[in-house]
């Protein structure tokens, strides 16, 4: 059932509640309606214009599936989703990579003054997207940017990062620069309540540093880094702000159709194609569901 | 499922709190080891990679226009026109970016403020009682939370014009009071926050639910609450894509759309180039949250310990 979260927890409270009753639903209920008003209500009205046709004579008419075989016959759609699959091949793995090996240098001890390392890595978590993509975006602007001092020093040409070739990869830079801290934290978190005890033990049995991750931290928290992995792959498939802000700077670069999201915003907004930008987004939230929830089963299965 | 067991264990084993430390005749043991420099260092990348870009911020805010575009981007450069900017930021246009950040507190308290209580109450409910549909509740939620935000918001703009919501401050605030990751944090934080003997001792004296769970059982999620407000306050003074689709109308803008709206002006024709207001108005962006985080240390990272995104 449930990709996101270790299903043990939660059942843990429920064993110590009080007898049944329905006044838990007087504390649940105003959740679920709104809940119900944003999430649900969406879902089940996009489930529905997805099978109809809108024309300019002739007005709505029901189709069935075929805005579904248009989106997996549509070239557009397919090199948004191959694009966003890279994206997440390589960004996702390195910015988890480079958030564990903080978190375990900072958990080891051995670092100068560790919490403001902690808290200086984490500080981008708190700027927002288009903030992060507009500073980035001015940085690697060859007119003021960084990238256009370091070729007035050094009379080079560097490769223009807003170039079509070296844009995913420099969005794939300002999301690690975001969201590293964050991820960081959270293995941060996980690593702390490994008992010590067990490292002692380790080390009496003359276990080093780099075993020690390997047989007892990697393990510990490979809950956390399953949904680290998880949010990371949602996020991933959702790449919508960066690439949008990053439009009016790099014009050629990045096309409307430049991911799933983006994609399926401009047929809205400026195609007015709602019934199939409706069916773009559902085959896009079916995707990430699966994989989401492979990579759960996966993860989990490994530590058994 | 070493995940959740972390948290039967955590008291017993806590980092240096724990009985089981050993007198070590080491001068450096497993919790006191030695500082090294080189991984100092090398963490010192990352360091610097986090903080380049917001150096770059700060110094550029003190830059006019022109020399924005004639000096070296991580030195000081011409006249410091940090002020001017500033000034000039809040006065463009006849003091658009204040009614922006007006809008974005407005977002801000109303939707953060509602998704806190709602996850409050939401979580404590799902922790502390047992009742019919529960189980379906919790399907229900996490399978949502899978299906990517931005899938919902045609949809959710398809509906609310029908609705007559959209381009009001209505189509920004609805959305946001649902924060399904806050629920969680809030649900396990309560599991483990509340004893509960304590509420079945109020129970038996007379106290009704509501007392119980404002007299007794707020006070306690305290750490809890402070996390989730702030991670609902990032997620709304940041958000793009929502305020992007809904709002129409520049008077109901966030900051986030503002700024974005400033930095196109410059490719539309005959449009302004601001880059320095742009800059300065993205330094003025972050810093209440920066701070807010900052001041907040102690509170937040003990919510996040405690709480939930261990596991």
């Amino acid at each position: 059932m449930a990709p996101i979260v270790p299903a043990q927890g939660l059942m843990a409270p429920a064993r110590r509640s009080n007898p049944r009753s329905w006044q838990g639903w007087g504390f649940v209920g105003p959740f679920m309606a709104v809940f119900a008003l944003v999430f649900l209500a969406p879902i089940v009205y996009s489930l529905y214009i997805s099978v109809f046709r809108q024309q300019l004579v002739g007005g709505t008419s029901f189709v069935g599936l075929e805005n579904y075989q248009r989106a997996l016959s549509d070239p557009l759609f397919w090199s948004a989703l191959v694009r966003v699959s890279l994206f997440l091949l390589v960004q996702v793995p390195i910015m988890l990579g480079l958030a564990l090996l903080v978190a375990l240098a900072i958990d080891s001890g051995r670092l100068y003054g560790k919490s403001f390392f902690r808290i200086s890595i984490f500080l981008p978590y708190a700027v927002p997207a288009v903030v992060a993509a507009l500073m980035w975006g001015f940085m690697y602007g060859t007119r003021f940017g960084l990238v256009g001092n370091l070729n007035d020093a050094l009379g080079t040409t560097l490769p223009d990062p807003l170039s079509p070739g070296l844009i995913l990869a420099s969005i794939g830079n300002i999301v690690t620069w975001e969201f590293v801290g964050y991820n960081m934290l959270i293995f941060y978190s996980a690593l702390r309540v490994i008992p010590t005890s067990l490292y002692e033990a380790a080390e009496i049995d003359g276990a080093g540093q780099f075993r020690i991750i390997r047989a007892i931290k990697i393990p510990a928290i490979r809950g956390a880094l399953v949904i680290a992995a998880i949010f990371s792959i949602i996020g991933s498939f959702q790449l919508f702000n960066e690439p949008s802000i990053l439009q009016s700077l790099a014009p050629n670069a990045i096309t409307t159709s430049f991911t799933p999201n983006l994609y399926a915003y401009s047929l809205s907004f400026s195609g007015q194609q709602y019934n199939y930008s409706a069916t773009v987004a559902i085959i896009m939230g079916l995707i990430t569901m699966v994989i989401a929830y492979v990579v759960q089963l996966r993860g989990m299965r490994k530590e058994a | 499922m070493t995940t959740t067991t972390a948290s039967a264990t955590t008291s017993a084993g806590r980092r240096g709190a724990g009985p089981l430390r050993t007198r070590s005749r080491r001068a450096h043991s497993v919790e006191r080891p030695r500082r090294s420099m080189v991984l100092t260092v090398a963490t010192g990348i990352v360091l610097i990679y986090s903080l380049v870009p917001l150096v770059w911020l700060v110094i550029n805010s003190s830059k006019t226009q022109a020399s924005l575009f004639g000096s070296f981007g991580l030195w000081f450069s011409g006249d410091f026109a940090l002020w001017d900017n500033i000034v000039q930021t809040l006065t463009y246009d006849g003091g658009i970016f204040v009614r922006w950040l007006a809008n974005t507190l407005l977002y801000v308290v109303a939707g953060a403020g509602g998704a806190t209580a709602l996850a409050i109450i939401g979580g404590y409910g799902l922790a502390k009682f047992t009742f019919p549909g529960k189980r379906a509740v919790f399907a229900i939620v996490i399978g949502a939370v899978a299906v990517p935000g931005t899938a919902l918001a045609v949809p959710t703009f398809l509906m609310f014009s029908q609705m007559g919501l959209t381009n009001t401050p209505w189509a920004v605030i609805i959305p946001s009071l649902i924060s399904p990751f806050g629920l969680y944090l809030m649900w396990t934080f309560a599991a483990e926050a509340i004893p509960t003997e304590l509420l079945e001792a109020a129970r038996m004296d007379g106290a009704s639910e509501v007392r119980t769970f404002a007299q007794i059982s707020l006070p306690l999620l305290a750490p809890g609450i402070v996390t989730v407000l702030l991670f609902t306050m990032v997620a709304t003074w940041n958000n793009y894509f929502l305020p992007l689709i809904m709002l129409r109308d520049p008077d109901w803008y966030p900051l986030t759309l503002g700024l974005n709206a400033w930095n196109a002006q410059a490719a539309t024709a005959g449009g302004e180039a601001i880059f320095n207001l742009v800059i300065t108005g993205s330094l003025l962006t972050i810093l209440p949250l920066i701070a807010a985080f900052l001041l907040l240390q102690r509170f937040w990272q003990s919510g996040l310990a405690a709480g939930g995104v261990k596991e």
